[in-house]
């Protein structure tokens, strides 16, 4: 932890503090530092900068924080740290480096924990996201018993093999500040550091929006809007993919991965939400998903088709 | 002799993986070295959750030369002949070989010796392929190198590689090799926290002592006791009790090298809820043990954690971090339970229509009425009130439907059970929503209360008979549905409660309710699933007939081809496929059978009609009694019935004679019962068994058995020879000598006799009439000569001894006891 900060901007006293502090660790180690992707995402992963980056031989090492939208988690603002909005924060590098590990620890003692007074420990966890057509190995990283962040080494994504392979790491941020600034209720977090009238709350924040999407994602979303939006975007995405292919010479070329992928990560959140309003039966929720995974496997296609993406 | 150690260091293997991990080690270093020739004293393999370690002592420094020798071309053969072989031998001229001569003439004979190699070389190349094939049950690539094909797949990125090898008195080598480019060398790491410098090791003592230091314990075994026993006496100093937990014991010395021990505690009001949910938090949750006041045997508000580190201020931060996290996950527990408490058991019922149980067995509610209506008719039979039965099988399954159990499954029955109590329901209802599961396994209790054993017995009836009818049997090692469990759970009920039930007689009544409650077409499709298989197509030459659909698929076969109709093959009897266009001489009969298919897809679909559901005669009357007295066709749910129990109770016989072997019972007095057939009254059977044992213990009755295997014996062997059988009653006037006529009286009221008290189920008093046969038999083959000169005479006497035979069946087949 930096000694020079300033009381308000220590990870153990501001919320934001905390943010910058995993940030400008992460820079440090030569990552892109990124904002948020400009679309609602179930998780950072969903994020191109991860999905379809983390397809290609090509390095690539960037960090963000991701704000991740989960309508069925809504609680109306009543539990203490379920929420359908949070923030995650992203690490992704390819290949993975071999001290990636030790990279993350020390990204912890960055954000005020101690290994010497803090039980650390990396605990089997396979990932799998069935609607990325994804899978990788790794931990669940808990800190003196509690789950603070994810570590993945993606094997495959968007149904094709990593080659190579890229780490990834998650931090759910919430949960890993109200360990450090020792609260109980996630809208209780300091968010700014400063004390007395200035001090802003998480709740300060985003309770009243807590309330407002819990009423929305369960109650009132227009689920026949959302059923049109979920067959639209997916018509785009293909269509996006149809006119982005080239021939050139003897290899094929995409032009168009990106757009493409966002219509894909339209396609989930609409279907999250339409789940969270319950219309949505359990047989049909599977093929929902594979609708969802044949997207974003025609994207990654694309994607390794594209200058990013592609072999050189 | 040398030492072998070896260690592959990596990031944190799972815990479950790494036991059979350092078995599979040992096994493929030890097997190589063996089949190379290298055969060693001891081995033994260690596990942490970053290292797999093997020593290996005792392997001799090198290989056994080898000599073989060549046979070469004759004496004078040609010089390329020669040439040959000499290049094949490595010999230099045909002065190093040998003649030898036999009857075809001189050969040159070549005596080829292969050295032994050196034994590290030996390891230098078997140890990268075992890494390189090491069997993990998931692994991964990682890293630059994964980039190409052909890296290393390992658990999880594998970081170094200790091989040393050589004599305790000597500075050892290392084994060279390198694998996806990690060298072998002998630097290994300590703990990742506490001692994390490399460490520089020789061989298996220095190696096991430097890692202790390095706050590495390397035995999982060692971990293991120290954990135990500091837990115990952690929680025995505050006046607590540790429950132990064997399974959890082996996790968590899985996920620590350095494993110190530390208590925690929660909250007094948390233990409100159930002691089972708790533990089921705690354990799976947080992978911590709990601990009970001795006195009252109850949970106490404390629980016991195992860190990885000895942390700098002894472990306060640890334990307030674990009692925070433990905190939240009892208030989600607790809040679990009291949400569960303000629903009703029957009122989650509505929602088990929308869950499929299986998709050709149709919804859990289908089951649950399945499930009750057998209960009511098993429950006269095991002496339980019918109404208590009935209540329970309808409850019994909700708990499946709340938060609890969504949460934590394997306390699924026990919440069951507290919510029943909750609700007020009668102590045998509430009971059996938790022992209707029971027994689980050959190791778990068996249920008493009637109640209990009418629904437990109800629920394995319904899914053994449910995938008999789908055939979805077990098969070799597979048997996803537990069905072996099942039928073992039946077999056990039954015995240890000494019923009386035939289960084939449950059969007909599970059958025609899986008709009723099971199969019915998807509702908002009426009778869709029947009228796909009665319906009419167009066919190219534009005449109408009759469509194939899944008539001659299960579940169907099983109830409309009660006589064999359709044959093996899915046709039907003597008119082709159905569907295809049928010949002219055959269309007639083919219409026929049409028309046969057609009345009896019609007749099933008449069965499941809503309106019986709650008929109070239904359960007056009993299932099979109230649609039959309907004029239902009764040849439907009999012919499935009898689908069924064909296979399903030689599967009963395979379970039960597993159990009475595992017993100490004799496998062959078993198969000596089963053999009589019509054996499904698995009480009897086992009693039959049991007096069968104790005859056969006594000199009548191996005496017996002698005799009868003797006179087996003489008749096929003359059966064989005569190409006949001698059977049928032999002829008093053809009995020559009074021994055969006393025989024969004998056997006659013997065979009475038996037959009367097997008939009143006394099968020792059986077995006791039978030893008077015993002297009569001996007499005959002291005194009589079965191969009489006169043919009539022989064959009375062989039909006499075939008599002997078939007395004995009165209580088992002896043919299939062996001596």
């Amino acid at each position: 932890m930096d000694a020079s900060l300033p009381a308000h901007m220590r990870p153990e006293r501001s919320f934001q503090g905390f943010i910058l502090a995993l940030q400008r660790f992460w820079a440090e180690q030569g990552c892109v530092i990124l904002q948020p992707y400009d679309m609602e995402m179930g998780a950072g992963t969903f994020h191109p900068a991860t999905t379809l980056r983390a397809l290609g031989p090509k390095p690539w090492n960037a960090a963000y924080v991701q704000p991740s939208r989960r309508p069925k988690d809504g609680r109306y603002g009543e539990n203490p740290n379920r929420m359908q909005h949070y923030y995650q924060f992203q690490v992704i590098m390819k290949p993975s480096p071999p001290n990636l590990q030790e990279l993350y620890l020390k990204s912890l003692a960055a954000i005020g924990i101690d290994s010497a007074v803090h039980d650390i420990r990396f605990v089997e966890d396979d990932w799998e996201s069935p609607t990325l057509g994804a899978w990788g190995l790794g931990w669940e990283c808990w800190c003196d018993g509690m789950e603070v962040s994810q570590f993945t080494y993606f094997q495959q994504v968007a149904g094709f093999e990593c080659a190579p392979v890229a780490g990834e790491l998650t931090y759910g941020l919430e949960r890993l500040a109200m360990y450090v600034q020792g609260v109980d209720r996630v809208y209780d977090l300091n968010f700014n550091g400063r004390e007395g009238d200035a001090k802003v709350t998480y709740g300060d924040v985003f309770l009243q929006a807590e309330r407002e999407y819990s009423r929305h994602n369960f109650e009132v979303a227009d689920t026949a809007m959302l059923f049109e939006q979920f067959k639209m975007a997916e018509a785009a995405c293909q269509k996006y993919l149809d006119a982005g292919w080239r021939e050139g010479g003897n290899s094929k070329q995409h032009l168009m991965a990106l757009p493409a992928y966002d219509q894909c990560i339209k396609a989930s959140h609409v279907f999250n939400l339409l789940d969270a309003r319950g219309v949505i039966s359990v047989t049909e929720r599977q093929s929902y998903i594979l609708r969802v995974r044949e997207l974003a496997k025609a994207c990654g296609e694309a994607w390794i088709h594209t200058e990013a993406g592609g072999a050189a | 002799m040398p030492d072998l150690l070896l260690e592959l260091f990596s990031e944190e293997i799972p815990a479950r993986m790494q036991a059979k991990a350092a078995d599979d080690l040992r096994r493929m270093v030890t097997d190589k070295l063996v089949a190379e020739g290298l055969v060693y004293e001891g081995a033994k393999a260690f596990a942490t959750p970053r290292r797999l370690a093997l020593t290996v002592h005792g392997i001799p420094a090198r290989q056994p030369d080898l000599k073989t020798e060549r046979r070469g071309p004759k004496v004078g053969a040609p010089d390329a002949a020669v040439q040959g072989f000499l290049k094949a031998t490595g010999l230099k001229s045909l002065d190093e070989a040998k003649i030898q001569r036999d009857p075809k003439g001189d050969f040159y004979i070549g005596l080829i010796e292969k050295p032994g190699r050196d034994a590290i070389d030996v390891l230098a190349e078997i140890l990268p392929v075992i890494i390189r094939t090491f069997p993990w049950p998931k692994s991964m690539r990682w890293g630059a190198r994964s980039g190409k094909p052909g890296s290393l797949n390992w658990v999880r990125p594998l970081h170094a590689i200790t091989a040393t090898f050589g004599l305790e008195t000597e500075e050892p080598d290392v084994v060279k090799f390198s694998v996806d480019g990690i060298e072998s060398g002998q630097t290994t790491y300590g703990h990742r926290f506490l001692a994390p410098a490399a460490i520089n090791v020789r061989r298996f003592e220095d190696y096991e002592a430097k890692l202790l230091d390095a706050k590495v314990v390397l035995d999982p075994e060692r971990r293991k006791d120290a954990i135990l026993t500091d837990a115990k006496q952690l929680a025995f100093a505050q006046g607590f009790e540790l429950v132990e937990d064997q399974n959890l014991l082996d996790e968590v010395a899985g996920l620590v090298e350095w494993p110190v021990v530390l208590m925690g505690s929660f909250e007094q009001e948390f233990l409100a809820t159930p002691g089972e949910v708790i533990r089921a938090t705690i354990r799976n949750n947080q992978k911590c043990f709990v601990v009970s006041d001795p006195k009252t045997g109850e949970l106490a508000n404390k629980f016991i954690l195992v860190a990885n580190i000895e942390a700098t201020d002894g472990g306060a931060t640890i334990v307030a971090g674990n009692e925070r996290v433990i905190r939240a996950r009892l208030s989600d527990a607790k809040f679990f339970y009291e949400t569960d408490l303000k629903t009703k058991l029957e009122d989650r019922l509505p929602k088990f229509e929308q869950i499929v149980f299986h998709k050709a067995l149709g919804s859990q509610a289908e089951r649950i009425e399945r499930i009750e209506r057998l209960a009511a008719e098993i429950a006269p039979l095991v002496g339980a009130d019918v109404a208590k039965s009935r209540r329970a099988a309808r409850l019994a399954k909700a708990d499946l439907l709340t938060e609890v159990v969504g949460e934590f499954p394997e306390v699924q029955g026990l919440t069951g059970k507290y919510y029943a109590l909750a609700q007020g329901e009668d102590p045998s209802v509430a009971a059996a929503c938790e022992e209707h599961y029971k027994p689980q396994g050959p190791a778990d209790r068996v249920p008493s209360d009637p109640v209990s054993v009418a629904v437990a017995l109800a629920d394995k009836i319904d899914t053994l008979v449910g995938f008999w009818i789908i055939d979805e049997k077990p098969t070799g090692s597979k048997d996803p549905y537990a069905l072996r469990r099942a039928a073992l759970g039946v077999i056990r009920l039954i015995l240890q409660n000494s019923l009386r039930i035939k289960i084939t007689s449950l059969l007909p009544i599970a059958s025609l309710a899986y008709l009723i409650w099971g199969f019915r077409p998807p509702s908002g499709y009426p009778r869709a699933g029947y009228m796909e298989i009665i319906g009419e197509r167009e066919d190219e030459s534009g005449r109408v007939d009759v469509t194939g659909g899944p008539w001659h698929e299960l579940p169907y076969k099983a109830y409309l081809n009660f006589d064999g109709f359709v044959d093996e093959f899915g046709e039907l009897a003597g008119v082709g496929e159905l569907g295809v266009a049928v010949e002219d001489e055959e269309e007639a009969a083919a219409h026929k059978a049409f028309a046969e298919l057609r009345e009896r897809v019609s007749r099933m679909d008449a069965i499941p009609n809503v309106f019986a559901l709650d008929s109070d005669e239904l359960w007056s009357e009993g299932l099979v009694q109230f649609y039959s007295a309907r004029k239902y066709d009764a040849r439907l749910w009999n012919g499935a019935a009898a689908f069924v129990e064909a296979t399903l109770i030689p599967f009963f016989a395979d379970r039960l004679k597993a159990q009475l072997r595992e017993q100490g019972a004799r496998h062959d007095l078993v198969d000596a019962v089963f053999a009589l057939g019509g054996q499904d009254d698995l009480l009897m059977i086992v009693r039959r068994v049991e007096a069968l044992g104790k005859f056969l213990d006594s000199d009548d009755g191996r005496n017996l058995l002698a005799g009868t295997k003797r006179a087996s014996n003489i008749l096929s062997i003359e059966e064989k020879k005569d190409k006949r059988a001698y059977d049928g009653a032999p002829d008093p006037a053809l009995m020559m000598e009074e021994i055969e006529r006393h025989l024969w009286r004998t056997i006659q009221s013997t065979v009475a006799d038996a037959k009367t008290h097997v008939a009143a189920e006394d099968f020792e008093s059986a077995m006791e009439s039978l030893s008077t046969l015993r002297s009569a038999v001996d007499a005959f083959f002291d005194k009589v000569r079965v191969n009489d000169d006169d043919p009539k005479v022989r064959e009375n006497r062989l039909k006499l001894l075939n008599e002997i035979r078939s007395a004995t069946r009165a209580v088992a087949d002896f043919s299939k006891i062996q001596d």
